[in-house]
């Protein structure tokens, strides 16, 4: 921390520079931090379409309709233990342990796996039934919401596999530990989102 | 080939989208083709492609990128302003029996490209530009804190801005004014390409903007050189900061908002449609959201300048400091709560037209703090009206009185009289001309030197500025005298004869800018050709006060051989008045970031995914999109992205530099 740019040590009180190399702190986690928050800001736009469009049904099936919270559930804890495997993950890694962090990444990309087809097996059950996006307002910003959540953990599994082979080619190092934390706040990030998506569309949704 | 085959092959894409009928767009496309093979050819005769791939196109160097997004800027300037030229020849002549030599059709994209391109693809890239110039090297950092990052944003940004120069030539641009509103914009208004490419190429250089925000606040937040704390930070890296932060706090609200858009028109969702209970409202909520911090993150950067210029130009510290940054703070923070006055009209009742009213009054506080603030930098300073300096007073008049106007339309009643009007025409290009262009000209003439190690010929410089400020009042005092007669925007057509009069002067103004855009392209080349006399070795010319001064002209790769220590605000000032001498020996090897090809790749495929969308070419959009992925991934295989500069290829650039400013003492 003798580097960083508030702290000004004794020896730096009469120079104008320094005569050794200058390490200042490596920003990825801080970077990805701030892209974490512009994309939590993407689903404060699809929450805030859903919570103007979610009541406008144009005489088609409501959430109360369609919504069956005990599959929803199952994948709620899907994607809930997804994140506690990932922590498990994150602890062998620290740990310096390869085998066990490729495990426990393993397990966390099977339960992402697991919570997609579950999402998607409903999205197929709701428009084989014409309960589709173009069905109504309420049912584009549905789909669009849970969807682009969908979407992200697709993402992450594509990603997950990466970083698992690359930490099999090069181990545990620096630059490997550093990725996995990244995508461990995005995992982490998208759990966040998804309760969100429970509490806000489906236990209110079959409220009415 | 069977009908179903050409279908499949290129989906919407016929040769009836290739305007042969449209002169105007043939004759162009002639001048722009003739114009790209010429410059190919030229690159190919001096074999400069091996040296244009190496040194520019992939260089991750902040100083080179800044300098590729001021040119795209430069270039699309053109674009941008052809199209100013042919609304207001239309609007000039477009009286009574006479309809002008535009169709409404193609009047209507020409007003649209024209507001896209401006912003988009001319101010952004310009004031994106000077921070990647300019921000690492006043922190005293080697880079900015993601180099690859950061040429992969440019190239973006030039995706976004190719594919809209590919709507003049291939199908055609949105007709729906620049931010297409729905439900024009939507499906059943709006079938053909036009909204489309529109939509992605605004999603392509989104994604550049604000990965490019995300990487300039990790610079400004953790590569400052030690003893660099906020409160001594430079104003225009404070502004650099704000802007940043503007830009990821709002371009995510825009990608998500066309995102929205594309899925009515791609998959036939209902969110901005006028059936089956979809809000059109919603999008012009969406898009203000976004719309209105946008013009903040334009103009803080050009008031940064404005700071840097002003007490360089004075030879004075910056009067109130402290007050300027939080002013800027004030400004950014207040710029998110204002977007309703876009549209008071549109029946939100009187409670909250009263409070948007209200919050946008109030912006003129920290704003006027700020005027008050530079007036008091001049007050008793010794003012050299260098080039830059001439743009800062322009803009000072300038700026005041589009700042007024503004608060006028803030006021809702009158909002009701004048919106929609050219009076508010004459009020965004008051203050976008009048504060963002002129600052972005008082910054290339500020730095211009710094980047490029000489000066540009003053004589010329003050021709285009003070072209710029008479054909600015020339071209829009009358508009404000049209709005304030209840004349509306965006028509090509007018029944009244007496109101001909004004829009012949507003366009006799259009052409006094048109020289003094001619003007600052002689400048260059006039600069170019008598470089030798212009050059500047010191790497101070103007006698600056903060610390990109501090370095070469242009500085080298590392920018600074051994990073700096700071004490005090205007910290090269400083230097200076202590009798800093510069370190000549005791160089040691220097750590950066290598150049890479990726960026232009990853943009490229971008880029023909967009096309392939606009087009409904379905089998190019999943190729290039699984070539997206699969080149990124590829990417992330590359582990070797550094080296180091060594020692004694720094001793040789410092002692060179030694020599220069010897030979000059």
């Amino acid at each position: 921390m003798a580097s960083h740019a508030q702290t000004l040590t004794a020896a730096d009180a009469d120079r104008f520079h320094m005569t050794e190399e200058h390490h200042p702190e490596n920003g990825t986690l801080l970077g990805f931090w701030i892209y974490l928050m512009s994309d939590c800001l993407i689903f404060a736009v699809l929450f805030a379409a859903y919570a103007v469009l979610g009541r406008n049904y144009a005489a088609g099936p409501s959430g109360a309709d369609l919504f069956e919270l005990p599959v929803v559930a199952v994948n709620t804890g899907l994607l809930l233990f997804s994140s506690i495997t990932y922590g498990f993950a994150m602890l062998s890694a620290q740990a310096g342990r390869k085998t066990p962090t490729l495990f426990w990444l393993a397990i966390t990309g099977l339960f992402g796996a697991g919570f997609l087809t579950l999402e998607l097996t409903e999205f197929a059950h709701l428009i084989h039934e014409g309960a589709g996006p173009q069905r109504s307002a309420f049912l584009s910003s549905f789909f669009t919401l849970v969807g682009t959540h969908g979407l992200h953990v697709t993402f992450g599994i594509i990603w997950l596999v990466t970083l698992m082979v690359q930490v099999g080619q090069r181990g545990l190092d620096e630059a490997m530990r550093r990725r996995l934390m990244c995508l461990s706040m995005f995992w982490h990030f998208l759990d966040v989102i998804w309760i969100g998506v429970f509490s806000f569309v489906y236990l209110l949704g079959v409220l009415k | 080939m069977s009908p179903d085959l050409v279908k499949f092959l290129f989906g919407r894409l016929t040769w009836d989208a290739i305007p042969f009928h449209e002169p105007i767009l043939l004759a162009t496309f002639a001048v722009v083709a003739l114009g790209g093979v010429a410059v190919l050819g030229l690159l190919t005769y001096y074999k400069a492609w091996g040296y244009l791939w190496r040194e520019w196109l992939t260089s991750v160097d902040h100083k080179k990128i800044g300098v590729m997004y001021i040119i795209l800027a430069i270039v699309m300037l053109l674009r941008g302003f052809a199209d100013a030229l042919m609304m207001r020849a239309q609007q000039a002549i477009a009286f009574g029996d006479h309809a002008g030599y535009l169709p409404p059709h193609h009047y209507d994209q020409i007003f649209t490209a024209h507001g896209v391109i401006m912003i988009f693809f001319v101010a952004m890239p310009l004031v994106t530009g000077l921070m990647n110039l300019v921000v690492p090297l006043q922190i005293g950092a080697r880079d900015v804190a993601f180099p690859f990052l950061n040429n992969f944003s440019f190239w973006m940004t030039v995706g976004g801005a190719v594919t809209v120069m590919l709507s003049l030539f291939v199908g055609e641009f949105a007709r729906t004014g620049w931010l297409a509103y729905p439900p024009l914009s939507n499906l059943a208004y709006s079938p053909d390409v036009g909204v489309d490419y529109y939509i992605w190429a605004l999603q392509v250089a989104g994604v550049g903007t604000t990965l490019s925000g995300i990487n300039l606040i990790v610079t400004i937040i953790k590569m400052r050189a030690p003893g660099l704390s906020l409160m001594k930070m430079p104003v225009f890296t404070w502004t650099s900061l704000c802007t940043n932060v503007l830009i990821v706090a709002t371009f995510p609200i825009l990608t998500a908002t066309l995102a929205l858009l594309t899925a009515d028109r791609y998959l036939y969702t209902n969110f901005f449609t006028n059936d089956f209970g979809g809000n059109p409202m919603m999008y012009v909520n969406l898009i203000w959201i976004w719309g209105h911090p946008e013009v903040y993150i334009l103009i803080l950067p050009a008031f940064g300048v404005f700071s840097e210029v002003v007490s360089t130009f004075c030879g004075k510290r910056l009067f109130g400091y402290s007050s300027m940054v939080y002013a800027t703070v004030v400004i950014t923070i207040l710029s998110y709560l204002v977007w309703l006055h876009h549209f008071f009209t549109m029946g939100s009742g009187a409670s909250v037209n009263s409070f948007f009213g209200i919050t946008t009054m109030i912006i003129s506080i920290p704003t006027g703090a700020k005027i008050f603030n530079w007036l008091f930098t001049m007050y008793r300073g010794r003012i050299r009206f260098e080039t830059p300096m001439l743009w800062t007073v322009g803009f000072m008049v300038t700026f005041v009185i589009g700042g007024m106007t503004g608060v006028l339309l803030a006021v809702p009643p009158a909002d009701f009289v004048l919106h929609n009007s050219l009076f508010l025409i004459a009020h965004f290009h008051n203050v976008i001309i009048g504060g963002v262009v002129f600052g972005m000209f008082a910054g290339i003439n500020y730095w211009f030197p710094k980047a490029f190690g000489f000066r540009l010929n003053s004589f010329w410089g003050k021709v285009s500025f003070w072209c710029w400020l008479v054909g600015f009042w020339v071209a829009f005092a009358p508009l404000y005298v049209l709005g304030l007669m209840g004349v509306t925007r965006r028509l090509n057509h007018f029944e009244d004869p007496s109101l001909q009069i004004w829009f012949v002067i507003a366009a006799i103004g259009a052409v006094i800018i048109l020289f003094g855009i001619l003007a600052f392209l002689v400048q260059i080349i006039v600069s170019i050709r008598d470089r030798e006399a212009l050059r500047d070795v010191t790497g101070d010319p103007w006698g600056g006060r903060t610390l990109e001064w501090a370095t070469s002209s242009p500085p080298p790769a590392y920018n600074f051989a051994f990073t700096p220590v700071i004490h005090q605000i205007d910290a090269w000032w400083d230097m200076k008045q202590r009798g800093y001498e510069r370190p000549t020996s005791g160089f040691i090897p220097i750590h950066m970031p290598a150049n890479t090809g990726a960026g232009v790749v990853l943009a490229g495929i971008s880029t023909v995914l967009g096309f392939a969308m606009i087009w409904h070419i379905w089998w190019l959009a999943a190729l290039s999109f699984v070539a997206l992925i699969g080149s990124t991934i590829v990417h992330t295989f590359n582990f070797k992205r550094d080296y180091y500069i060594p020692a004694e290829e720094v001793v040789r650039v410092e002692d060179e530099r030694t020599q220069a400013l010897r030979s000059l003492a």
